[in-house]
């Protein structure tokens, strides 16, 4: 068994065996609680830059398969893990997870206690890490130093590494509704499947794309992706959605594009202490009172006083939509007069249960309406 | 959604009777929604026929009614209490089904209560398999093909439909009982003809066979909100074929994708919507096709059940309470999460740990049962272990049910790789052994899933469990890191001894010496999100244990592991009380248990809970986590029966102080020479004994004290290897069957006891505090001495001793008690015969009675023997109200007579040839439950007991009579009863002719040995429903064949029988009762009301 170290911030240090790639990674340690998908979680572009941590304590049984993937790679910067398989088993598994992971030059640790690690970061907050193994392995406080050299989330961008450097479209599945132009700040492949699936036509942008640039191919709406990052760090994206709202085109945002709906309508974005990050997080719908199993995955989110409150920006009233119930945070907004929601979980739940795929239908209506 | 301000009143039904398929899970549910109840302010009418469970503690409902659950009794409680609505859906099958019944009479409508929690329709789409298999193909998804036949011949022509094998399926019976695989028509035939007779509406369904797919369970929550969550996922380790209750079970499901995953929730929720529980929680089981994927439901039930307990001690998840309060009216996201306290109950647990539930059966009990598992339920009790990995958990499950060769082991293996193989193909009890053993020795794992079809990835696991032992036996010295490794593994102390030619006590010393102990984990049912307010923890050897200090004074209180026969829920109530009274008292209590179904596994019954097998090991470890801070008063070991009572030698060896009776004087009782000592002492008598340590000495110790001889194992509880011998033949052939059981050594001799036929048999149940002994209660046996006292029915008060004999017994216990040093309970057993006391053991220890007595007589006996173990004396207990200032010993003219029953479980046991295994009682205890009949007199309590066992006589009809020459007489008189009350009876030629002499007329039917050519004999006529009741008595030397094939055949054709002369007077005393129609209820909260005005007055 080859050591490996995960090195926190604050100094504590977790001895492992290495899994995956061997040698230095740094982030930004987080902790994920689903009890299935982490192929999903890995290829979930939203995870660049995290070092992620799994709750769960068998990891890769059951391998991997193209089908699972959210993108065409893994973004998570290390991988923690308490109990890798040795092998995969399911009908569909293609390969072993850890040969994802070796082949992907990510580096992991194994065999630590996941569990005291989790409850270090719950009550000190999501800090900066490092896993070092084989010649990465140096003196512990060289390791500290590397890992306090880091940078930090917050202010951090990611979105020109994860988005996509050319526009692409995919077409709309059955009859076509209309247009709708994404924003790729970091898009996962499941919520491009469920809006072509409804018969949407999508077209995909590059993160730095300007309104006239977003708008050029006429879309019948906008929609900004989840994805990684501070959202306070960016601010050109939050104008030119601006741009788009005064012009009255219908929006969706989900979790990234909720953070920036939220700023180009005047509110703040705050980080929270750890975050939320499972598929089993209870969401309160403000309309019917109903409550939704959802997937979580962001260490921001949108501050608004109240259930309802005008726009800063001049855009009208603006309504929670959603709110967490585990700690009241905002988990959706709703424009009252103007064609824009959008959600700070993942309605696409790839992975997580399937509870608010009624949120893509809605755009398809608000579409239709809008027309 | 607040609670629903028009419910004021909610009658619970609870589960009757422990039964396979239905434990006392539905005690710990049926708790829980009371305690629920009670706090909301409504008030709560329960009824249960069942005493020993904790529910029927008058603390626990307003009207608490011990009677039979049968729609007219229900109907009376009705009409007395008029409640709002009733909660069917915490009770099991019983409930459910009584419900309906309820309902088909009409009584719902008429009395204007509702159904809460489901409604009729929602039992009716759950439960008939027609309505539920159209309803799931409506939901999008698939089911088995499957026909639905009535008799037998649709069921034939629906099998050459579908084509062999094809699974059978009776509609509206619980634990799958009656259902089975058929290859060929001779099977089919059989099973479907069993089957149609157990279902209440003689409906089967034919299934095609999915055997070898995957299994899986989603546990499920709904609210009147139309939220819903999934709870928890469970997988099976044993695929499709074997019933879940009897497979080993993980949480979460271990090999799914998140897609296939949820696929299942989308399923279970559209299910759960289109069946209509509105309120509550059900669960849905699939198969899965591991080539492909392909998805099936199976079934669904539409209430609380065995898995939910389980999914609720596995997640943290309290299902039981939550479903009471959802049916009142709250919605989920009104309940907070107990365990978080921040977080509301409208989320689904995330698990960072594995949970393994592991099955225990009793075949050992059933010599002559097929052990083979199938969708029968034939387990009595489960295990459920944690552990921060599968291979820790399984090992941990294993060890959990403290059985000779449960877990794994590397010593000598007399079988080849290749009888390994073909042996594992066939599902039983060992087979998880087995497999560990044939891949042990080359078996490849591929071989391995061909012949089992247990997913890959558990094969492997226990591959892996295999390296490590030969990784472990191959190192030059044992270090930290190698303990560890096998540690995190799940590897015992004992097992690692044996893989290195070491002790277990060598491996702990060096365990301690290298400073290696577990850490103890919290479950929390959000993987650390958030921080957990209840300490529920497992053992894990990680770096961070999660034990909060105290400064408290602890006591740690064993409880009794899984369920078997001769211990089960009756223990938990004693260890769950004890918890309740020390809490009360002040002490901090910390339970130690592993048994999933019971309330001492609730997360709230004790200050603390550790979820731990119940080995020395494991317990000591969890003592030596809460010794590091406050002050460790001891342990009590009294409570939880053979298993706690086991440890205690081995604890006061490690220094841990035992409350109450002190180890050496729980030797001395089960010791024969110096029990003897304190017997002659306080000159009181035995029947002539000896002991043997094998067979040689047996014969010369039975022949100096005359045949016949009881025999029994010492340190055995239920009466396991324990046999009434009447010749030496039958002695050889009693050493030949317990050889592979290692029941008999020279540490645990063979008591051989003078057996005292037609004795009375007398328990008593006391406690003592050094000076002072208060009896509990006197039962006097309705069998007479030779049925195990588990198995007889008991009456309390005694119906037929007098107050000299009563003072002669409670003397003679205190005798014995002072002789012991008893501290705390005391439970002796007499045998009376003609005049002259004899004591038959005594058990310084928690009894199988001491929850009948507390509900027949308002004294609460665990809870004041806890405080008396704790250094309380019997004078301060009165003086503070914990017990009346009057015993048990004599109770006031007027007093309610209490009638126990036993309910046995031979309808789940068929031998190899697919008939059913013998029902005769015995020495050994082969009951799995009990219930209680409460009336004035005994006659009435008497007929309510049989009403609530489900053995009563028929109002007329056939009896078929065939006793044994030296029962004639006694059975006399009740023969002729029963023709004077116009029964037909019939009789084997010797009995008929006896019989005419009297002047009682019986026809003479053929013995089915002498039948020949056509002829029917009396087995036929059994089996074609043209008998109603069998009276058949064995002759004592040996169970003769015919004998035997009419109490299978009974059984089979589910007739009552009676197997004892006793029982069948008490039978015929109590029929005119019965025959006046219905039986008035009364709730024990009156009873108590009316003892205290009796005392008074």
């Amino acid at each position: 068994m080859d050591k490996a170290y995960l090195v926190l911030e604050n100094g504590l240090i977790f001895e492992g065996e290495s899994y995956g790639a061997k040698g230095q990674t740094l982030g930004e340690l987080v902790f994920a609680t689903g009890m299935t998908g982490y192929q999903e979680t890995i290829t979930d572009p939203s995870y660049a830059g995290q070092i992620v941590l799994q709750t769960a304590p068998h990891i890769g049984i059951v391998g991997t398969n193209q089908r699972d993937e959210e993108s065409s790679q893994i973004w998570v910067a290390g991988y923690v893990v308490r109990e890798p398989s040795r092998m995969s088993s399911n009908f569909r598994a293609e390969r072993d997870l850890v040969q994802d992971l070796i082949e992907q030059n990510i580096v992991g640790i194994s065999n630590v206690d996941t569990r005291a690690i989790t409850m270090k970061i719950r009550d000190s907050g999501a800090m900066r890490a490092g896993i070092f193994s084989g010649d990465a392995i140096t003196g512990e406080s060289e390791m500290v130093a590397r890992v306090s050299a880091a940078p930090e989330m917050k202010g951090a961008s990611f979105s020109n590494q994860v988005t996509t450097k050319e526009i692409y479209s995919v077409p709309a599945i059955g009859s076509r509704i209309g247009k709708v132009a994404i924003l790729d700040l970091g898009i996962k492949r499941s919520t491009i499947e469920h809006l072509a699936g409804r018969g949407l036509e999508v077209e995909v942008h590059p993160a730095d794309s300007s309104a006239d640039e977003i708008l050029a191919g006429k879309p019948n709406a906008v929609f900004f992706s989840n994805g990684p990052g501070d959202p306070q760090a960016s601010g050109s994206q939050v104008e030119m959605l601006r741009e788009v709202l005064k012009r009255g085109i219908p929006f969706f945002g989900i979790c990234f594009g909720n953070q920036l709906l939220g700023r180009a309508l005047g509110f703040e974005t705050y980080k929270l202490t750890f975050g939320h990050r499972g598929i089993n997080q209870p969401v309160m719908r403000a309309e019917t009172g109903r409550v939704e199993v959802t997937a979580h995955n962001h260490g921001f989110a949108v501050r608004v006083d109240g259930d309802e409150q005008d726009s800063p920006q001049g855009f009208g009233k603006v309504r929670v939509s959603h709110r967490g119930l585990n700690d009241q945070v905002v988990e959706g907004l709703e424009c009252v007069d103007i064609p824009a929601f959008s959600v700070q979980y993942h309605p696409e739940a790839a992975a997580g249960p399937h509870d608010s795929h009624y949120l893509f239908d809605k755009f398809v209506r608000m579409i239709e309406e809008n027309r | 959604m607040p609670k629903r301000s028009d419910i004021k009143s909610v009658l619970v039904i609870g589960s009757g009777p422990i039964v396979i398929g239905q434990a006392c899970e539905f005690d710990y549910s049926g708790t829980q929604a009371c305690r629920v109840l009670q706090e909301e302010g409504i008030r709560v009418i329960l009824i249960n026929s069942n005493p020993a469970t904790i529910m029927t503690d008058p603390d626990f409902a307003d009207a608490t009614y011990i009677e039979p659950i049968t729609p007219e009794v229900i109907e009376a409680i009705i009409e007395k209490e008029r409640p709002d609505a009733i909660l069917p859906t915490l009770g099991g099958q019983t409930a459910l089904n009584a419900a309906m019944a309820l309902h088909a009479l009409g009584s719902l409508e008429k009395y204007g209560v509702e159904l809460i929690g489901a409604n009729v329709a929602a039992i009716n789409a759950g439960e008939d398999r027609q309505i539920f298999k159209q309803l799931v193909l409506d939901c999008g998804a698939d089911v088995a093909k499957s026909v639905i036949a009535h008799t037998i011949e649709e069921v034939i022509a629906g099998a050459n439909q579908l084509g062999y094998p094809v699974v059978v399926r009776p509609s509206f019976t619980m634990g799958g009982l009656g259902s089975g695989f058929a290859y060929n028509e001779t099977d089919l035939r059989r099973i479907a003809g069993a089957g149609l007779q157990a279902s209440p509406t003689t409906e089967v369904l034919l299934e095609e066979s999915i055997l070898g797919w995957k299994e899986y369970e989603l546990e499920l929550m709904r609210d009147r909100h139309d939220n819903t969550v999934v709870v928890c996922s469970i997988e099976n380790f044993d695929p499709v074929g074997v019933h879940t209750g009897d497979s080993i079970t993980v949480a979460p499901a271990m090999t799914l994708t998140d897609r296939e995953y949820q696929r299942l929730r989308d399923i279970s929720i559209d299910i759960i919507r289109a069946v209509g529980v509105d309120t509550g929680g059900c669960n849905i089981q699939f198969a899965v096709d591991p080539v492909d994927g392909r998805i099936i439901v199976i079934e669904m039930n539409p209430r609380v059940s065995r898995s939910s307990a389980l999914a609720s001690k596995a997640t943290g998840f309290p299902i039981a309470k939550i479903a009471a309060k959802l049916a009142i009216g709250y919605t989920l996201d009104e309940i907070p999460n107990d365990i978080t306290g921040v977080t509301p109950a409208s989320f689904e647990p995330t698990l960072d740990y594995i949970v393994v539930k592991a099955p225990r059966f009793a075949f050992e009990k059933f010599p002559a049962a097929d052990p083979t598992l199938t969708t029968t339920m034939k387990s009595v009790g489960e295990a459920m272990a944690i552990g921060r990995t599968f291979t820790q958990a399984l090992q941990k499950a294993l060890r959990s049910l403290e059985k000779r060769g449960s877990s794994f082991h590397w010593g000598p293996q007399a079988l080849s790789a290749a009888e390994l193989l073909e042996k594992i193909k066939t599902p039983t009890d060992e087979r998880v052994v087995l497999l560990q053993q044939a891949l042990r020795l080359g078996v490849s794992p591929e071989q391995a899933f061909e012949g089992t079809k247990i997913d890959p990835w558990f094969i492997d696991q226990i591959v892996l469990i295999n390296e490590v032992a030969v990784w472990l036996k191959e190192l030059d010295s044992l270090d930290k890191d190698a303990l560890k490794r096998a540690k995190q593994h799940g590897f015992s102390d004992i097992q690692i001894g044996q893989i290195r030619g070491l002790t277990e006590k060598e491996v702990r010393e060096l365990r301690y010496s290298l400073e290696l102990r577990p850490v103890f984990k919290t479950v929390d049912t959000c993987a650390g999100e958030f921080p957990a307010l209840t300490p529920y923890h497992y053992s894990s050897y990680e770096q961070m244990t999660e034990v909060i200090p105290s400064d408290r004074q602890k006591i740690v209180i064993i409880g009794s592991g899984p369920n078997r026969i001769g211990q089960g829920v009756e223990f938990d109530y004693s260890c769950v009380h004890a918890a309740f009274a020390l809490r009360d008292s002040g002490y901090e209590t910390i339970m130690i248990n592993c048994n999933p179904e019971t309330v001492s596994t609730d997360y709230d019954t004790s200050d603390r809970l550790y979820f731990e097998p119940l080995t020395l090991e494991d317990v000591l470890e969890v003592i030596h986590a809460e010794s590091q801070s406050g002050e460790l008063l001891g342990v009590m070991v009294q409570l939880g029966g053979q298993t706690a009572l086991g440890l205690a030698k081995g604890l006061k060896s490690y220094g841990i102080p035992i409350l109450g009776t002190t180890p050496e004087s729980i030797d001395q009782a089960e010791e024969r020479g110096q029990f003897q000592q304190i017997l002659d002492a306080a000159g009181l008598r035995s029947p002539a004994n000896g002991i043997a340590t094998n067979l040689e000495e047996a014969v010369v110790v039975a022949n100096r004290i005359g045949y016949p001889v009881l025999v029994r194992p010492s340190f055995v509880l239920g009466g396991r290897g324990m046999e009434i011998v009447y010749d030496e033949k039958t002695l050889h052939g009693y050493f030949d069957r317990i050889a592979n059981h290692a029941l008999v050594d020279a540490e645990h001799p063979l008591l051989v006891d003078r057996f005292l036929d037609d004795a009375i048999e007398i328990d008593i149940d006391a406690i003592f505090d050094g000076e002072q002994l208060f009896v509990g209660g006197v039962m006097e046996h309705i069998e007479e001495a030779g049925i195990h006292s588990g198995d007889s029915s008991c009456t309390l008060p005694p119906i037929t001793l007098s107050e000299t004999q009563i003072d002669r017994v409670a003397k003679a216990t205190e005798e014995i008690a002072r002789g012991l040093q008893v501290r705390g309970l005391i439970n002796v057993q007499f045998a009376l015969a003609s005049d002259v006391l004899y004591v038959l053991e005594a058990n310084p220890r928690a009894s199988r009675t001491v929850p009948f007595v507390s509900k027949a007589l308002g004294i609460t006996l665990a809870k004041a023997a806890s405080l008396v173990m704790a250094g309380w004396s019997i004078k301060k207990l009165v003086a503070e109200g914990h017990l009346p200032a009057q015993d048990g010993k004599h109770l006031p003219v007027g007093t309610p007579i209490s009638v126990k029953e036993a309910v046995l479980p031979f309808k789940r046991f068929a031998t190899k040839d697919g008939r059913f295994v013998d029902s005769l009682l015995g020495p050994e205890m082969r009951s799995t439950g009990e219930v209680m009949g409460i009336d004035v007199d005994f006659p009435t309590a008497f007929a309510k007991s049989q009403a609530g066992a489900g053995s009563a006589l028929p109002l007329s009809g056939t009896v078929f009579v065939s006793v044994a020459d030296r029962d004639k007489p006694q059975l006399l008189l009740p023969v002729r009863r029963l023709s004077q009350l116009g029964y037909r009876i019939l009789a084997t030629e010797g009995t008929a002719k006896m019989l005419g002499r009297h002047g009682i007329v019986a026809e003479a039917v053929i013995k089915h040995s002498k039948a020949s050519g056509g002829q029917r004999s009396i087995v036929d006529m059994i089996t074609a429903g043209e008998v109603d009741v069998v009276v058949n008595t064995p002759s004592g030397a040996d169970a003769r064949i015919d004998g035997y094939e009419i109490r299978a055949a009974t059984t089979a054709a589910d007739k009552p029988i009676f197997t004892t002369a006793a029982q069948l007077s008490a039978a015929i005393g109590s029929f005119e009762v019965i025959r006046e129609g219905k039986f008035k209820v009364k709730p024990l909260q009156e009873y108590a009301r009316e003892r205290k005005a009796m005392i008074s007055g």
